[in-house]
């Protein structure tokens, strides 16, 4: 059985090689279809667990992505087009979320983070450095922490 | 028969987890050895009922007993039966049985172990994880039952979910899960000191290679994690910002802070209080990524609201052990007087530093994690955070970290002096930002980020290679003499650069083309030419599939011929269609194929990809991984304990084999 589909195969090969030649894009416009995948990676497949309109195979999105191909065709610019989506779809086609007043928490949370780090930092540093110069934890703590060890293990 | 009996097993597992979460830590309490004595017993106990209960589940999956509810959700007669014994794992309950088989795995090494330890120190941990045992038992036997049969059963079974049929799959749990539950011993050596007021550098000691060991589990998971969706999901995409991702990236994040602040209370007394803090965060994000990804509250508000047991189980069982640890910890908060002095300038501080952008790392994946969730339930609307915000604000909080991990391990302990450290990386700045401009330009053209990639791996790459230099030095170069805590630091830095290599330039300059296919007919990419042969059909053990044939060479025509069988099956029993990619990967780039949708006559609609240096990924992960075992078996930890205490405890168990070396 599969012998004989590697013989067609063969056969086919055969036949097809004379005429072969570089295989053609999927896309009618290479550029078009690379703006649209770039855009379309950004943006959320509405009806997919997790997935970005790019990649998703899922029928509404095959279909969303040739709506975009149009829109892009008829000379809209990127912003267009998403603006075009949030209207249908709102905020949840964005993987990007808009900077507006719901979403300054998420978009400023990392700086406020890392500013609130950076005292707890500076504060911990200062503490340890206003320390009278009494480095004594080598020697001394060493011998104690030993001696606990030794002490404890029943 | 067996299911009932796996059932009652886990009963008594249970009720040995009651007492070992009750007596070793009374008797820890009143200074009672007899009760403290029940701690090893009640452990091992435990560990062997619940290994029955494991084993009589993997049973029904061998033998397709579909009567058991989660043998006919998740198997199928026709898996084949690798993929039936890994299918026990693949379901909510199954893998919520091998979290409690995976702790009381842990528990047992302890035990082993912690005969090496003061028997109110042991006894408490033992108890502590006994605790958290009796909570995921609890939460097995009445919200996840594995065990719960169907009337009348199926005659056959709906199958594994066709992603999880794959070796990716198979070792990933069990190795994230080693990761989240080994993270649990760290929570409990961190109780056990609170409870006893034994702060000092011996507790951070006996934790450390535990925490570590855990640590080395979880990168391997997370790496695993990544490695599967690469191959399975048929794009090549290998990081998602998907929240299941990041659920294990969070205790990732919070346990690499706490394997550096660990170092730092052990060496030098520093930071108990945050060590200890850390501890149970970095546990509580365990928990917080199993209640995320098991109660269904990230796929839908909707879906936890539906199903409310589980949810509310695993959110009470988190409110009580985040809770009561965090009173514990504001009860008992160490008043450790400050006896040594650090500066500006030094490894302590350097150290201080990682930790603040670790958990502001942390903090930036949660936030976008939860925030769609916190909307919806406040009603403010719905909004998905996706990769482009990950991008932009992770990368700034990682560049500079990678940068300190150039510095930090050349800093002394408490000063350093600028110029002299800058005289030592003088070269090191020099030779990674040269390189950083020209290898781009030898390779695909000058892209920023690839610079700044290149330039903070190679930056790394340097500092190690001063730091080992400087160490063997002093050695005398006795290679032998390097101690195996310092190689597997400087191991695992070296690993963490080789994924920068790999995330930067599989980013920077992967390419791919989407073409339609006849027979014969060829594209080229990065210097390949991909020939297509034709596809055949071919049936699997459960599936059907098309498989194409393409076949690679250089162009040109120079060097051997690949051939790669990209498949597209259909699985019999789900009626699922999936994409299995074919690819060869190499040291310097992967050759990706994947076959799309049949467009008639002999002709495919295929995707190729070439992806530079994505291996690396996964390589360095590894040595990460290798880094920490390094470092976790580094024999003081040996000889700490084995001054403690009597010599030659078997060595038993899985992860503490690794943990103890």
């Amino acid at each position: 059985m599969r012998r004989g589909a590697w013989f067609l195969l063969g056969l086919a090969l055969l036949a097809m090689e004379a005429v072969a030649g570089e295989a053609r894009p999927n896309a009618d416009d290479p550029v078009l279809e690379a703006r649209l995948m770039g855009l379309a990676a950004d943006l959320r497949c509405v009806v997919c667990q997790n997935e970005s309109l790019a990649e998703s195979r899922a029928p509404l999105a095959q279909d969303l992505r040739e709506e975009v191909r149009d829109l892009m065709r008829q000379g809209k610019t990127d912003a267009e087009v998403v603006e075009y989506l949030t209207l249908r779809y709102g905020d949840f086609v964005l993987y990007r979320p808009p900077f507006k007043p719901e979403t300054y928490l998420l978009w400023l949370g990392p700086a406020l983070f890392l500013v609130i780090g950076g005292l707890a930092w500076v504060i911990a540093t200062r503490r340890r450095r206003a320390l009278p110069a009494t480095d004594r934890l080598d020697a001394e703590d060493l011998r104690k922490a030993a001696e606990l060890l030794r002490g404890e293990s029943k | 028969m067996i299911p009932e009996l796996g059932q009652v097993a886990l009963v008594i597992a249970l009720v040995l987890a009651l007492v070992q979460g009750s007596l070793p830590l009374i008797g820890a309490q009143r200074g009672s050895a007899t009760l403290m004595a029940v701690a090893g017993p009640a452990s091992y106990g435990q560990l062997a009922f619940v290994l029955l209960a494991f084993a009589a589940l993997g049973y029904a999956f061998a033998v397709n007993d579909f009567s058991v509810k989660n043998v006919a959700h998740n198997s199928f007669s026709e898996l084949p039966l690798a993929y039936r014994l890994t299918a026990t794992w693949g379901s909510h309950e199954g893998s919520m049985l091998l979290w409690v088989v995976i702790l009381a795995a842990w528990t047992s090494a302890v035990t082993v172990f912690g005969r090496r330890l003061p028997l109110a120190v042991s006894a408490r941990v033992v108890g502590v994880l006994g605790l958290v045992s009796v909570g995921f038992l609890a939460f097995v036997l009445f919200t996840s039952n594995p065990f719960v049969r169907l009337f009348p059963a199926p005659l056959d079974g709906a199958d594994l979910n066709p992603l999880l049929q794959d070796a990716g799959m198979i070792l990933h749990p069990p190795m994230l899960y080693m990761g989240y539950v080994g993270f649990s011993v760290a929570f409990a050596f961190a109780i056990a000191a609170l409870l006893g007021r034994r702060l000092d550098a011996a507790w951070a000691r006996w934790a450390r290679p535990w925490t570590t060991a855990a640590w080395v589990f979880l990168t391997i998971g997370i790496a695993l994690g990544s490695w599967w969706a690469y191959r399975e999901l048929g794009w090549g995409g290998w990081w998602f910002w998907d929240p299941t991702e990041n659920a294990s990236l969070m205790p990732w994040l919070a346990g690499t802070a706490l394997v550096h602040s660990l170092a730092v209370t052990e060496k030098r007394g520093h930071f108990v209080s945050w060590t200890l803090f850390l501890s149970i965060t970095v546990f509580s994000f365990s928990l917080l990524g199993t209640f995320l990804i098991r109660s269904g509250v990230l796929s839908s508000v909707h879906a936890f609201a539906n199903d409310p047991a589980r949810g509310m189980f695993i959110l009470s069982f988190l409110g009580v052990v985040i809770g009561g640890s965090l009173l514990l910890y504001a009860w008992r908060f160490p008043r450790v007087p400050k006896v040594a002095t650090f500066g500006w300038l030094s490894r302590e501080s350097l150290v201080l530093g990682n930790n603040v952008l670790l958990i502001a790392a942390l903090g930036t994946v949660m936030l976008g994690t939860l925030y769609p969730l916190f909307l919806d339930v406040l009603g403010l609307g719905k909004v998905s955070v996706g990769p482009p915000y990950f991008n932009a604000v992770f990368v700034p909080l990682m560049a500079p970290l990678l940068f300190l991990m150039g510095v930090g391990p050349l800093a002394r302990w408490r000063e350093t002096s600028l110029p002299g450290l800058a005289v030592r990386l003088r070269w090191a700045f020099g030779v990674a930002a040269a390189l950083a401009l020209i290898l781009p330009l030898l390779y695909g053209g000058l892209r920023p980020m690839v610079s700044l990639g290149l330039f903070l791996a190679l930056w790394i790459f340097a500092s190690v290679i001063i730091g080992v230099s400087e160490r063997l030095k002093g050695l005398g170069w006795a290679v032998g003499r390097l101690p195996r805590g310092f190689v597997g630091m400087q191991l695992a830095h070296t690993g963490i650069a080789v994924v920068v290599v790999g995330i930067t330039l599989v980013s920077g300059y992967e390419s791919e083309r989407d073409v339609r296919m006849d027979v014969g007919e060829y594209v080229d990419l990065a210097g390949y030419r991909f020939a297509f042969r034709g596809a055949t059909a071919e049936t699997g053990p459960n599936y059907v599939a098309d498989r194409g044939v393409v076949e690679v060479t250089r162009v040109g025509g120079t060097g051997p011929t690949l051939t790669l069988y990209p498949e597209k099956r259909k699985y019999n029993a789900s009626g699922m269609a999936m994409t299995e990619a074919a690819l060869r990967s190499g040291a310097f780039g992967d050759l990706y194929v994947s076959l799309g949708d049949y467009l008639g006559g002999q002709a495919w609609s295929l995707r190729v990809y070439y992806k530079p240096f994505v291996g690396w990924l996964w390589a360095g992960a590894f040595l990460m991984a290798l880094g920490g075992a390094l470092a976790a078996s580094d024999r003081r930890y040996r000889l700490a304990a084995e001054r403690a205490g009597p010599r030659g405890a078997p060595a038993v168990g899985m992860g503490a084999a690794e943990a103890k070396g």
